[in-house]
């Protein structure tokens, strides 16, 4: 969290050269190299582990942040030249911004053994035929989570399309629960809905007019239908009147399906983890997990997905070490152990061949959650990044703030479409 | 207390400068003794000021090159209707947070004003918010009003199981709730102090003179409080102009719901470190930085604070 107050933050823009990031995390020491990540990467954090044992000669230094910051501190890092060697990064956009301004190297088959990948995995990172990025971790589409024992007590089965979501919402309501558990404060997890919806709706090439810079793709009739089913949900009930006040962050999205609170939730694969952390008894007996509804009459084929494909790390151009990082990247990233660690924590990593590893699974529970998504994936004819991600970085929060607007039937369907078109351009 | 006795002074005095008397000597000391602060403010202050008008005029987003772009972000920023609204909301935040907070420091000044150990231990527990960081605040507070696991869940309390945050129409009135929360004990610390440097002789000619508790209150405290309320008004209204911190985390670093709690310093900030248009950022920095000039200049000027004319003459 930024605890700098406004001021302070802006004299940092006009300062940047001496008050960016301690020293410590820029210019190592001649040999060794820095790396940034999330700090939730635990699992990431053991392949350094690894590379260090076998390199002391040239370790690398991790650093780990919160996921909020994490991005301004980067985008701060690279603008004073005080970047790490190694970054972590959600691909897309966001990504493309640091390759257009030069700051990435590009990763060839030969350096880095990129054909063990997942190829639509590897499309998020790539940008005019040429690859900046590895997948670390496991993918993550965006499921609709459910609570069996609520659903049972409903009287319902999990939703296969849009209209039976619209009569589970009613028949979830009348018993007393909130239909779908949303953490609307946090922005983004409202956005999953407009993602899939549109993709339902029109097709994935509407979005793919946005993401290649045609502003006016915004203004498709499908966008508009999109923002109305919204609205028609959240008429509906479906979210609830206290959505707007829940915080991702805090776990009250979560624990809104686990205690019963909820019937479901539209969340990313790594809920599993959460959910079998914090209620390991209602993973194993009551958690049901489905695909995201079809759409009667619309455009897009059902079995499109939505989400991050995976999280990438990437080579800073001005390293002065560079084949110390491509060494990590070619043989401890997604490597044979820590492939098996991501398996281990519910987590499917884009690497090709999986069927085997998978077979060899222990946990039946786990075995079935990891088979899905693992399908879910390859028997995808589109995998969509998620749009904040995916687009440049100064749509990244006109976007949130208009799906908020719409989620909150502040903008009407149409108002959306014009708005967006405007940030754009 | 002292029986000396000094003669009324003119007030003209204070402000008369000697015309041209004073020596080389004594320039060149004024100036050496100012000059760490001038230094300090020079480097910190007024460098990146000058930093910022000059990036308000150019395109950067913080990776790149930096480009010049003339008046541009301004006509940019000017015109967009989101910078009303942040500036709207932003003196909406500080008018409120005034009319809120004054009065209950004020009250708690004066209940923890006396000498007493039961006053003294309220005093230490009103003291603590203060203690905290804005960002620990900020996320227990998020979590006290989450409407389903939150305060609103005690017996009793369910009336509060609003969206308290997450209404548009109500969540600026929380933030302002929080912020007072924070900042209260701090005027009321100030209000304390004020109170308690009153002469006692002023309240024992008044009780001579036949006044009551009412009528000590209010021709002796409260005047005598004038400067202090000065001084309070003044950090509360700068202050609020650059509340940002408690309002970012309590909004999940959005300004939401929408943009209803996205005031002036928070636009600035998504709009330099998340849209990474730092040439616009500036441009809204720069709002804030002459509005908080005016405003700061305004209550001084307007309070007489400036002439530091001395209540206690004649004692």
């Amino acid at each position: 969290m930024a605890a700098v107050t406004a001021t302070a933050a802006m004299s940092l823009l006009a300062a940047c050269g001496t008050s960016g990031p301690a020293g410590s995390s820029g210019g190592s020491s001649s040999k060794g190299l820095t790396m940034w990540a999330l700090n939730d990467q635990t699992i990431l954090k053991d392949s350094v582990d690894a590379y260090n044992k076998d390199h002391p000669d040239a370790k690398i230094t991790l650093r780990l942040f919160a996921n909020d910051d994490y991005k301004q501190k980067l985008r701060v890092a690279f603008g004073a030249n005080q970047a790490p060697d190694i970054f972590f990064s959600w691909g897309g956009g966001a990504l493309d911004d640091y390759v257009k301004a030069g700051k990435v190297d590009t990763l060839t088959d030969g350096q880095v053994d990129l054909l063990r990948f997942t190829p639509s995995v590897l499309k998020s990172a790539t940008f005019d035929g040429q690859v900046y990025g590895v997948p670390a971790n496991g993918l993550a589409p965006v499921v609709l989570y459910y609570n069996k024992k609520v659903f049972k007590k409903a009287g319902i089965e999990a939703p296969t399309s849009y209209d039976d979501l619209l009569t589970d919402v009613k028949k979830l309501k009348g018993s007393g629960v909130t239909p779908i558990s949303l953490a609307a404060n946090s922005k983004w997890p409202t956005l999953m809905y407009m993602e899939y919806l549109l993709d339902r709706e029109g097709g994935s090439d509407v979005f793919d007019q946005i993401a290649s810079g045609n502003a006016a793709g915004w203004k498709d009739a499908s966008v508009t239908a999109a923002n109305t089913r919204l609205q028609e949900l959240a008429k509906a009930g479906a979210f609830g009147d206290n959505a707007s006040s829940v915080s991702y962050d805090q776990g009250a999205s979560t624990a809104l399906l686990y205690t019963g609170k909820a019937g479901m939730e539209l969340m990313g694969t790594w809920e599993y983890a959460n959910i079998v952390k914090a209620a390991p008894d209602f993973a194993k007996n009551d958690l049901g997990y489905v695909a995201f509804p079809s759409l009667a009459g619309g455009k897009g084929d059902a079995k499109d997905i939505v989400g991050n494909p995976s999280n990438f790390l990437s080579l800073n151009s001005k390293s002065k070490n560079k084949s110390a990082a491509l060494t990590y990247f070619k043989n401890y990233v997604l490597n044979d152990s820590q492939i098996d660690a991501y398996l281990a924590a519910g987590s499917v990593p884009p690497v090709n061949k999986l069927d085997a590893k998978l077979a060899a699974v222990k946990s039946a529970d786990d075995k079935k959650w990891l088979t899905f998504v693992y399908d879910l994936v390859q028997n995808s004819p589109n995998f969509q990044l998620s749009w904040d991600q995916a687009l440049p970085s100064g749509q990244a929060d006109p976007l949130l703030t208009n799906v908020d607007k719409s989620f909150l039937r502040q903008i009407t369907p149409e108002q959306f479409g014009t708005d967006m078109s405007k940030a754009a351009q | 207390m002292t029986t000396v006795v000094r003669t009324r002074r003119p007030v003209a005095s204070h402000r008369a400068r000697p015309a041209t008397g004073r020596s080389g000597r004594r320039r060149y000391s004024g100036l050496l003794m100012a000059a760490p602060a001038l230094l300090l403010f020079g480097l910190f202050g007024l460098v990146p000021l000058v930093g910022v008008l000059v990036l308000s005029l150019s395109r950067w987003d913080g990776l790149g090159s930096i480009g010049w772009s003339g008046f541009a972000n301004w006509t940019g920023v000017l015109t967009d209707g989101a910078t009303w609204q942040a500036l709207w909301l932003t003196v909406k935040v500080m008018v409120v947070s005034w009319l809120v907070q004054t009065p209950v420091a004020l009250a708690l000044g004066l209940f923890q004003a006396p000498r007493g150990r039961l006053r003294a231990l309220f005093a230490v527990l009103w003291f603590l918010p203060l203690l905290l960081s804005a960002v620990a605040i900020g996320l227990t507070w998020q979590a006290l009003l989450d409407p389903s696991f939150g305060i609103g869940a005690a017996p009793g309390l369910h009336w509060l199981a609003k969206p308290l945050l997450g209404s548009p129409s109500l969540a600026l009135y929380t933030v302002i709730f929080v912020i007072a929360w924070q900042f209260v004990p701090f005027h009321a610390l100030l209000y304390q102090a004020g109170v308690r440097q009153i002469p006692v002789s002023l309240y024992e000619a008044a009780a001579i003179d036949g006044a009551g508790p009412v009528t000590r209150l209010l021709r002796i405290t409260l005047p005598q409080l004038k400067y202090t309320f000065v001084t309070s008004s003044t950090l509360m209204l700068v202050g609020s102009l650059t509340y940002f911190d408690l309002i970012y985390v309590l909004s999940g670093g959005t300004g939401g719901p929408g943009t209803a709690t996205r005031v002036l310093p928070l636009a600035m900030y998504i709009t330099g470190f998340q849209t990474h248009d730092m040439g616009r950022a500036s441009a809204l920095a720069t709002i804030l930085v002459v509005f908080g000039l005016a405003l700061s200049l305004l209550t001084t000027r307007l309070s007489g604070f400036t002439r530091m004319d001395s209540q206690q003459e004649g004692m």
